[in-house]
């Protein structure tokens, strides 16, 4: 086995900058607005760390797919502790159009070419909340998910995943190669300290072309539109029960 | 809309994990609270080709330490001026830990020898940590009690004092301003008397920062009877000795979560060795790290006049007088962009003065412009703003109220405005001649 992870880590807005739509409806206000690593490859790379810390797998290949700003998100992982990294070149509209299925097709082309033993994803991006690249990816590889993991733990060549679900915490076990995507309490994602980022300086970031991964970047889905969710109106208050439901009848809510 | 609410959904997540690790501190802290603890919205990026004198490394620097602050520093901040303390040892452990603490020393004791303006980053940061006391106790720790040591010490007294300061393991303060003496570093009184391979040290210090906490401290004492520039010299002095008594905390006007000490010293002995390079050369020694030391006490408090000036901003565009918000009136937005035109104005002399200083020049004229620069304008431009808040802006609940009085502490500390126009004169050739 290779023992070697791919983290896929997507450059987003930051989260705590309040989002704007385009005047034209296209979109949302990219330009000059602060963006960062999703949180939830934050938590992917971290577990991947953690995993080669642990001495459990011996590589971890961080890789963004994007446009020239993506560098910085892969740059990052370097200081968290990956050891190399893999740009995947996406700009102008195919960027704009760059969605979960040709993500996971580059994905899957490069875990191929990388000879991966295991993929982390975070289980969602902050601005598509689409929770589709991992499950994607390893359906197109043929590999086992363990996705929503919030503890992972290798086990010879099997991975034990606990998973959390709506109804509380699913334990599976799968076998490697696989696809695990990160949720929230998976682990807390260690600072960058700065001799970490001082030293991915000179790691390595290797600049693929989605076409030499045999990737087509067509997109089949169109955005229409692009707009605030409605303003939130102000509520009531009542006194008894009978007015609730007296005001609940009046609305044509029962 | 999925993006809105899951941006939303995930931030309340966050802050809920947040809030589920510090339960202890935070105690009943309200979600919203704590959303809105984070309200200024991050600033749109500079780009790192443009930059004056910052590289991609840099911004990287302040991303990291950002994260930091955020998650361990800022969430405290206001339990911390509460209680008129903050846990040193602690904090310093987990700027230590990710090496923020010995950015410009020696890679052999634990730094990591980058050049003096990614100090000035790691300072510039640090201004967003909404008060004043933790960042000026952060700043004697890694750039204010050390530089000296770092420079001229011996490598005996580097491994026992330089490098758990670096690490975080042990609080430094730095022994210079007396009750008696404070612009006029000359006219100190602490002795340090040598008695065959031992100095007795006897007086007493005023103004320590991080004092009640400290395992060691920087000090500035006459070692001799000669000309008063030529006759002191730094000792590194720890402060468990039998003789060293933290007589008080000072109760401060603002500062409040930096503990201010007054220390005496009865009969302390302690090794000849520990004289910081050369005996007598203390003064010297003391006036060499002042550039630094100004620049980045101008380099903490821009950044923070930014963010009191976009809170004011925030503050000013939802609150209404005469059926319109506050900030619509002329005088106000008008006011605000000549207070930012300071700042900026003062940013740019602190990039060229940080310039020049790493390329190896005597920045002393201009440090000193800065410092001066910036205590007025920090005064200027929080009672401008604190104003614009109204009755809020004089209750302690808002950030402008503790920015008033934290930032005035700027024209009196680390070289008061009058000895900053003397220096100026000084270059100037415009002071009385003998």
């Amino acid at each position: 086995m290779s023992g070697r992870v791919l983290v896929g880590v997507k450059r987003v807005i930051d989260y705590a900058v309040k989002i704007r739509v385009k005047p034209d409806n296209t979109g949302v206000v990219t330009d000059g607005v602060k963006h960062s690593m999703n949180p939830f490859c934050e938590i992917a790379v971290e577990e991947a760390v953690k995993l080669k810390e642990k001495k459990l797998v011996k590589e971890v290949v961080a890789v963004s797919c994007g446009p020239q700003q993506s560098q910085e998100t892969i740059r990052t992982a370097l200081a968290m502790g990956a050891d190399r990294g893999i740009h995947v070149e996406v700009s102008g509209n195919d960027y704009e159009t760059l969605g979960p299925l040709q993500v996971s097709k580059i994905m899957a082309a490069l875990a191929k070419k990388e000879d991966a033993q295991i993929i982390i994803l975070g289980k969602q991006a902050i601005d598509d909340d689409c929770n589709q690249t991992g499950q994607m990816t390893a359906a197109l590889l043929d590999w086992p998910q363990g996705t929503f993991a919030s503890e992972v733990t290798l086990d010879g060549d099997k991975i034990k995943v606990v998973r959390e679900i709506d109804g509380g915490l699913e334990t599976i076990k799968i076998n490697t190669p696989a696809v695990l995507t990160a949720d929230l309490r998976l682990n807390t994602p260690r600072y960058a300290t700065l001799p970490n980022i001082m030293k991915a300086k000179k790691k390595k970031i290797a600049n693929v072309k989605p076409a030499d991964l045999g990737v087509n970047l067509t997109s089949k889905l169109e955005v229409l539109r692009v707009e605030d969710p409605p303003q939130r109106q102000a509520g009531m208050k009542v006194e008894t029960v009978e007015d609730l439901v007296g005001k609940l009848k009046e609305l044509g809510k029962v | 809309m999925a993006l809105r609410e899951g941006a939303l959904g995930v931030k309340m997540l966050f802050c809920c994990r947040t809030l589920h690790k510090f339960a202890s501190f935070s105690g009943a802290r309200s979600l919203s609270k704590q959303v809105s603890s984070q309200s200024v919205s991050p600033k749109p990026p500079e780009v790192a080709d443009d930059h004056l004198i910052y590289t991609q490394e840099h911004f990287a620097l302040k991303e990291a330490l950002r994260k930091l602050i955020d998650q361990e520093i800022n969430p405290y901040v206001d339990q911390w001026e509460a209680e008129g303390t903050f846990p040193a040892h602690k904090v310093f452990k987990i700027l230590g830990n990710a090496g923020f603490l010995g950015v410009n020393k020696p890679v052999e004791y634990g730094g990591l020898g980058l050049d003096f303006s990614y100090s000035v980053a790691v300072a510039e940061e640090l201004g967003s940590i909404r008060c004043g006391g933790i960042p000026m106790a952060i700043g004697v720790q890694s750039d204010m009690a050390t530089p000296a040591l770092a420079r001229f010490g011996s490598d005996e007294l580097k491994k026992e004092f330089l490098r758990p300061s670096i690490m975080g393991d042990k609080v430094a303060c730095l022994g210079v301003s007396e009750v008696g003496a404070g612009s006029d570093v000359s006219s100190i009184k602490t002795k340090a008397v040598r008695k065959g391979d031992e100095y007795v040290i006897s007086g007493g210090k005023m103004w320590t920062t991080n004092g009640t906490q400290a395992d060691w401290m920087c000090l500035l004492a006459n070692t001799s009877d000669g000309p008063p520039h030529k006759n002191k010299s730094l000792i590194c002095l720890p402060m468990n000795l039998p003789g060293v008594h933290v007589a008080r905390k000072i109760n401060k006007i603002g500062m409040w979560s930096s503990d201010t000490a007054e220390v005496f010293f009865d009969d302390v002995r302690v090794p000849c060795k520990n004289v910081i390079g050369q005996e007598g050369l203390g003064f010297t020694y003391q006036m060499l790290q002042f550039q630094e030391e100004r620049l980045w006490a101008v380099a903490n408090i821009v950044t923070t006049m930014d963010s009191i000036i976009q809170e004011t901003i925030n503050y000013t565009r939802q609150r209404k007088v005469f059926q319109q918000p506050v900030l619509y009136h002329q005088a106000v937005h008008f006011r605000l962009a000549e207070l930012q035109t300071e700042v900026e104005l003062l940013r740019s002399l602190l990039y060229r003065a940080t310039a020049m200083y790493i390329k190896g020049n005597d920045v002393t004229k201009l440090a000193s412009m800065a410092k001066l620069k910036g205590g007025r304008l920090a005064r200027e431009l929080s009672d401008s703003c604190l104003q614009y808040w109204g009755g809020m802006g004089f209750t302690s609940d808002v950030p402008v109220s503790r920015f008033y009085r934290d930032s005035r502490l700027m024209s009196i500390g680390a070289g008061a405005d009058e000895v900053m126009l003397g220096i100026i004169c000084k270059y100037m050739d415009t002071l009385p001649r003998k």
